[in-house]
């Protein structure tokens, strides 16, 4: 009984909770006549778009940088990256590679400057990095006015230059990596082979990381930065890669994110992601200083199955549209949950 | 030498306003705005903002950094605005409802904020803020859907047409400016909402009055270190709730003024901003996380807002497009947020470090860092 006890303890009452709300959804699901399997390809549809964001939390948090409020910097990034290859006219698998590829040199720049910045304000990152995001997206909102865009795909047709709010990918790279070996069972079911197997390779890169020695000392500046200082590493040095890392993987999630979404969303769009991401890593279990690659499986599954299945379950079954509201208590519950816990001892 | 190091010292202290002052000047000219214009529109906002910043300053004496949970605050006003409607209350008598039905709801909420804060130390400002969307989402379930279920509405004008939850935007004509017109005055070209000053005057005294009471000077000892203020005995916790509280009743009644003002409301967004603003407008202001005044307040109203005004002007007639000057405001709003942040944690660490060379005695950490700049 103790033994389950502190197992339920270490899971947390928040995630079973959700766990069995979920369950309890798709056992809902079909009464009020929602497919199950259109849901479940959803799931893992929007598990795909998501996970890479999520993953990017994992870097910082290890270093001691706490969550990411600041993705935002990673997304502009990688806007820029797929904006880019869509001037150029890419397509298909190049065209994908190419957003990652050109996005990249802009994340590295962007994280370099945006880990100097946090580790002049150790302790105050998390309130900081929020609002270093925010203004970065209204900086670059006002680039996307004025950089020289010519593709009329991307530009306001009447004026001829200044990009639109969305962009559509189609023709260019949409659904390149969703469909890359899919598997199609029946009309409604979809399983992203190619978009999951993405992910997979980031994360386990991401896990092989973390085993190497930069990705070690890191975990140690984030446990005890004074330890770390006196075993000889450069706890600033440490903490810009672990940013650089975090912001460049906020750029590859959102080229993931709009090859299987379908646009560039442009302007405020990214002014919310970061949100979501944190939320995301928190129901998977990961504290404000300690987070797993199965936190972040858990925690994108768990979030993006609430996301996909509260629409349309709880929608059809009270006939309101309650379930955004579901959706903001239920993810700023979590992160409130996480920020108020007292940190615990680490075993 | 100690001339040109005082020079710095002020500029470094004042970094912001000093920033700030000069983008705003430098943007008037092209918004090709009358100062006269610029003046009336500037006492406007003097009297509909002013509230609302002013509620920052309590938590702030309390050492919590900056409140953006006044946002629950702002909540709690918009139910009460609601429920006079609902009654269709006019005048000062509507406002004064909205002001008697708020306050229960935004000390309830004042005290879940508290005590959440109390469960985050350390972190209070990203808690805040994040607790603002939560309470948000259960504000949107009150107002979306119980409304019209379990609260009963009877004024169908502010319903929705499925007979449940408030429309998406308020017209509050019967309240409307009806505090500003109250003593108002003309004084050539300028027209001065009397008695909104007039209740903002008091709310000043109040809190210089207040910083003087057992319960100010205990906050402002929590707010120095919470450590010692438990040893002398002052209950911390306690202290950091009432702080919270009476900045969220102040809240709640910063945004009914600022409403009445608007005349309108978008039900479900329009306290999305007001943290954001208020604690933009208290930081261009000079105010820190730990130290603020009432001078302050009324500068940061004052300098942003004129920015406010003229930058979207600025930016249509610099770059031939509003939405970049929309943009750039937007962006000084954020990034002034974030400099003075970073300003001030970066500040705490430097003296942090110089004290942490103190106990090496200063053989060790001489070499470790550079010393100047850090020193006496």
């Amino acid at each position: 009984m103790r033994k389950f006890k502190t197992m339920v303890q270490d899971f947390g009452w928040p995630r079973i909770i959700i766990f069995f709300f979920l369950v309890a959804l798709f056992i809902a699901a079909p009464f009020v006549r929602v497919r199950i399997d259109a849901s479940i390809g959803d799931v893992f549809n929007r598990f795909g778009q998501n996970a890479i964001f999520v993953l990017a939390m994992v870097p910082m948090i290890q270093a001691g940088c706490g969550l990411n409020f600041g993705l935002s910097i990673g997304v502009i990034a990688g806007l820029l990256g797929s904006t880019l290859s869509i001037q150029f006219g890419l397509h298909g698998i190049a065209g994908f590679l190419g957003a990652v590829a050109f996005s990249a040199p802009f994340a590295i720049l962007f994280g370099w400057l945006y880990g100097k910045l946090l580790n002049k304000v150790k302790g105050e990152e998390m309130t900081i990095s929020m609002y270093v995001g925010f203004a970065g997206v209204m900086l670059m909102s006002i680039f996307w006015l004025i950089l020289p865009f010519t593709s009329p795909n991307m530009v306001w047709g009447y004026a001829g230059k200044g990009l639109r709010t969305t962009i559509t990918v189609e023709g260019y790279w949409l659904r390149v990596l969703n469909d890359f070996l899919a598997i199609r069972i029946g009309p409604n079911f979809v399983f992203p082979t190619g978009e999951l197997l993405f992910v997979a390779l980031c994360a386990f890169l991401m896990w092989l990381f973390m085993r190497t020695k930069t990705g070690t000392a890191m975990t140690a500046v984030g446990s005890n930065p004074d330890y770390a200082r006196a075993s000889g590493i450069s706890v600033d040095k440490m903490r810009t890669v672990s940013v650089v890392l975090s912001t460049f993987l906020g750029a590859v999630g959102i080229c993931v994110f709009e090859q299987s979404f379908g646009f560039i969303q442009l302007y405020g769009a990214p002014l919310n992601m970061p949100f979501a991401a944190v939320a995301a890593i928190l129901i998977g279990g990961a504290s404000v200083n300690k987070a797993s690659m199965l936190n972040v499986v858990v925690g994108a599954f768990l979030f993006q199955g609430l996301l996909t299945m509260t629409p349309s379950v709880i929608n059809s079954a009270l006939q309101t549209d309650v379930s955004e509201v579901i959706r903001i208590v239920v993810s700023n519950g979590i992160i409130l949950y996480a920020l108020t816990r007292k940190t615990k001892v680490a075993k | 030498m100690s001339g040109k190091k005082s020079f710095g010292r002020f500029f470094s202290e004042n970094a912001v306003v000093i920033i700030f002052l000069l983008i705003t000047v430098a943007c008037i000219k092209p918004s090709g705005l009358s100062l006269t214009y610029i003046g009336q529109e500037m006492l406007t906002r003097l009297g509909r903002d002013s509230f609302l910043v002013l509620a920052l300053l309590l938590p702030i004496y309390a050492g919590m950094g900056l409140n953006f949970g006044m946002t629950l605050g702002a909540m709690s006003g918009q139910i009460g605005l609601i429920l006079a409607m609902n009654w269709n209350l006019r005048g000062v008598d509507g406002l004064i409802f909205a002001v008697l039905a708020g306050t229960p709801i935004s000390v309830l909420m004042g005290y879940i904020c508290g005590v959440v804060l109390n469960k985050a130390k350390g972190r209070e400002m990203v808690t805040g803020y994040i607790l603002a969307f939560f309470i948000n989402g259960v504000y949107q379930f009150i107002v979306l859907y119980m409304m019209g279920v379990a609260v009963p509405i009877k004024n169908p004008a502010i319903l929705l047409s499925r007979g449940y939850g408030i429309r998406n935007t308020l017209n509050l004509e019967g309240v409307r400016q009806s505090l500003d017109n109250l003593g108002m005055i003309h004084l050539g070209p300028f027209a001065l909402p009397m008695a909104t000053y007039a209740v903002i005057a008091v709310l000043c005294v109040f809190i210089v009055w207040f910083k003087r009471t057992k319960l100010g000077q205990d906050m402002r000892a929590v707010g120095y270190d919470m450590a010692v203020a438990e040893a002398a005995g002052v209950p911390v916790n306690r202290t950091r709730v009432l702080a919270i509280i009476i900045s969220t009743v102040l809240a709640c009644f910063g945004q009914i003024i600022f409403l009445q003002n608007m005349g309108n409301f978008a039900t479900y967004n329009a306290h999305d901003q007001t943290s954001f603003f208020a604690i933009a407008a208290i930081l261009v202001g000079g105010a820190s996380v730990k130290r603020a005044t009432i001078p302050n307040v009324f500068i940061g109203v004052v300098l942003l807002h004129v920015l406010f005004i003229v930058s979207p002007l600025a930016g249509q007639n610099l770059f031939g497009s509003a939405m970049i000057g929309e943009y750039f405001r937007q962006f000084i709003g954020y990034g002034v947020i974030a400099l003075s942040l970073v300003l001030y944690a970066w500040r705490n660490r430097k003296e942090i470090e110089r004290r942490r060379e103190g106990f090496r005695g200063g053989t060790a950490g001489a070499a470790a860092a550079p010393a100047e700049g850090v020193g006496k």
